[in-house]
């Protein structure tokens, strides 16, 4: 209908036009809707077609090659389905996925318990709550890889702050641990790390979660007398449900990706007890610089991601619609 | 306000108090951390590995010299044959028997992070203005499909987009310069951008453009004059989210720039003095490239849940 619309009017348009300079004026008088439409949204899907998508397909290609971007020169042969095989049976690939796994299990369970709960307490709107809320916002917007960087030092045996604190409440002799040295502490110290910068991200989406809810339906709670914990459990935790799943899934996809922040922490030790996917991936293809095996890796890597992600938007949805 | 009718579900007076009891504790754990930052970037490097951590120390500008400068070690004789010290950093340094010889990298990096962040946002916002536009206002074919594709491009990890865009970049002689960092942050960052672009401009009612093209606009002049100045939060706010993830990106940074183009968080983990990393000056490097974070973070309060989920959460 607004199509329509806007030719109607060209007659008129006219005669603002010549109120511009005349040249551009002639040039985009005639421009239908149309054209205008495509004329707006090529660039950006040309843009994403040249940096994504080419290379993704790149990347399909080579995966089936033995191409080694190390070597350009030697020849590249066609393997079939061998890197496919050769990544699905690895166990490195494995020890990767399970260290992705806890690390994503546990980022998600501790950022939804402690972000959910200070939301629920900022949503008292005690005084200077919009102030507080914004401090507490801070870590997520800053740098991985500088925060990583520096969490290190924090970490140090001796010397480092957090061990200091941690001795200082439990008594333990500060030089006595080392998070990132110790091969059942650090996949703790990646999770602490994480939970420190990303808490801030659930507890915003659920705090929206929180103020969605209307202040009619606790007051009809309150009329048929049912509990504080019977309204928490019943209104609550159900009408915030969708922001928290909401929540879990941008963090699940962010960590599952993880890179920077481990990497600049531990670099994938103590052995390989923090190598997440993404760090083997980067080994694998800029470190033994097996161009196609890692690209097959990169591409199941990928589909996990988006089927997973793909499932869990149907349970969400489900979920909203209830 | 203690007069003022409120809702039987209103919380009571205690447990405010205690919510924000609660909340503020956290709020101050979670700054350790970045005072730490602060604070060690204000030390001497003996103080700064001292045991038990001190709190109380002399401030002192070493780690911001050292951060800025590269030094060479000399003897006393050869310092003592100098004239006397320019400036604080030139005194600092000689106390430690040393004599600046020259710049470091650091500022040239800030620099990179500067161009590369600043010209990736122009770009991207400039494409997802116009996009978001397109999407916002025209029936355009597969529309679902599209805007889904442009989000999926964020779903790949990084380093999987990274082994194609290396091999590409070599071929194009793209590696290592500003030109190939902004032109991939900007695909990047596009699909954020039209994402929360498109939120903004369905916002505005279309009963504006119809009115100003009823005055006799064309349909680029209404683009330009009315939705443009209606839609300049959102496209500031959308410009502040770009600039943030160019700011902060490391992955490609890292794999793909190595000396020119190199930003300032693949450079600040490699900063190192004699014996070990020179944490004073990391922490003077760490805190100069988060000042202008926080002050975004500030600025962006009230805009920052969409952001952060692609507009998929408004208030």
């Amino acid at each position: 209908m607004n199509e329509r619309f806007s030719t109607t009017l060209e007659g008129t348009a006219d005669a603002a036009a010549r109120s511009t300079p005349p040249a551009v004026a002639r040039r985009l008088r005639g421009l239908s809707d149309r054209a205008i439409a495509w004329i707006f949204i090529s660039p950006t899907i040309i843009l994403l077609l040249a940096i994504n998508i080419f290379p993704l397909c790149w990347a399909i290609y080579l995966s089936f090659t033995n191409y080694r971007a190390n070597r350009p020169n030697s020849e590249v042969e066609g393997v079939g389905l061998r890197n496919f095989e050769r990544v699905l049976t690895d166990g490195d690939t494995w020890l990767a996925m399970q260290a992705t796994a806890h690390f994503v299990f546990w980022t998600i369970v501790l950022q939804t318990l402690i972000g959910f709960t200070l939301a629920y307490l900022i949503d008292r709107k005690f005084r200077g709550h919009a102030f507080w809320t914004t401090v507490i916002l801070i870590p997520m917007m800053l740098s991985p890889a500088v925060v990583g960087n520096f969490w290190r030092f924090l970490y140090q045996p001796q010397i480092g702050l957090f061990n200091y604190i941690v001795s200082f409440f439990s008594g333990v002799e500060p030089s006595s641990f080392q998070m990132l040295g110790d091969v059942t502490l650090a996949p703790w110290a990646i999770i602490i790390v994480d939970t420190w910068m990303w808490t801030p991200y659930v507890m915003l989406i659920c705090l929206a979660g929180l103020r969605s809810i209307p202040d009619y339906i606790y007051e009809a709670a309150e009329v048929d007398r049912a509990s504080p914990w019977r309204q928490f459990w019943s209104i609550t935790i159900p009408m915030a449900l969708p922001f928290i799943m909401l929540a879990v899934l941008f963090r699940g996809i962010e960590n599952f990706k993880m890179f920077d922040m481990v990497v600049l922490l531990t670099g994938g030790g103590p052995g390989s007890t923090t190598e997440l996917a993404s760090i083997t991936l980067k080994r694998e293809a800029f470190e033994s610089w097996r161009t196609g095996r890692a690209s097959a890796f990169a591409i199941i890597l990928f589909v996990a991601v988006f089927g997973l992600a793909n499932i869990y938007v149907k349970a969400l949805n489900r979920v909203k619609q209830r | 306000m203690s007069t003022s009718a409120h809702s039987v579900v209103a919380p009571g007076r205690l447990s405010k108090s205690i919510a924000g009891a609660v909340v503020i504790i956290y709020a101050l754990v979670t700054m350790i951390p970045l005072a730490w930052i602060l604070l060690t970037s204000l030390k001497s490097p003996p103080d700064s590995i001292s045991y038990p951590p001190k709190v109380i120390f002399e401030p002192t500008a070493e780690g911001y010299c050292n951060l800025f400068t590269t030094r060479s070690r000399q003897t006393d004789e050869y310092i003592e044959s100098l004239g006397p010290p320019q400036g604080i950093c030139d005194e600092i340094t000689r106390k430690r028997n040393m004599v600046i010889v020259g710049e470091s990298n650091y500022w040239p990096r800030f620099m990179n992070s500067l161009i590369i962040g600043f010209g990736s946002t122009v770009l991207a916002v400039f494409l997802g203005t116009l996009a978001a536009y397109g999407f916002s206002r025209f029936r355009v074919p597969l529309a679902d499909d599209l805007l889904f594709f442009i989000l999926s491009t964020r779903m790949m990890p990084p380093i999987a987009v990274a082994i194609p865009i290396y091999l590409m970049y070599r071929e194009l002689g793209l590696s290592d310069t500003a030109m190939g960092m902004i032109l991939l942050y900007t695909a990047v960052n596009v699909s954020l951008a039209v994402w929360l672009l498109k939120g903004f401009i369905d916002e505005i009612p279309r009963e504006y453009e119809e009115a100003a093209m009823i005055d006799g606009y064309s349909r680029m002049q209404a683009f330009f004059k009315v939705v443009l100045p209606q839609a300049t939060t959102g496209i500031a706010a959308t410009a502040i989210f770009c600039l943030i993830f160019a700011w902060n990106e490391y992955a490609f940074a890292v794999l793909l720039t190595s000396g020119e183009a190199q930003t300032a968080p693949p450079f600040i983990p490699t900063i190192i003095g004699e014996g070990g990393q020179d944490w004073p000056a990391v922490a003077a490097g760490t805190t100069i490239f988060l000042v202008p974070i926080l002050v975004f973070t500030i600025l962006l309060r009230k805009q920052l849940l969409r952001g952060i989920t692609f507009g998929a959460v408004r208030k």
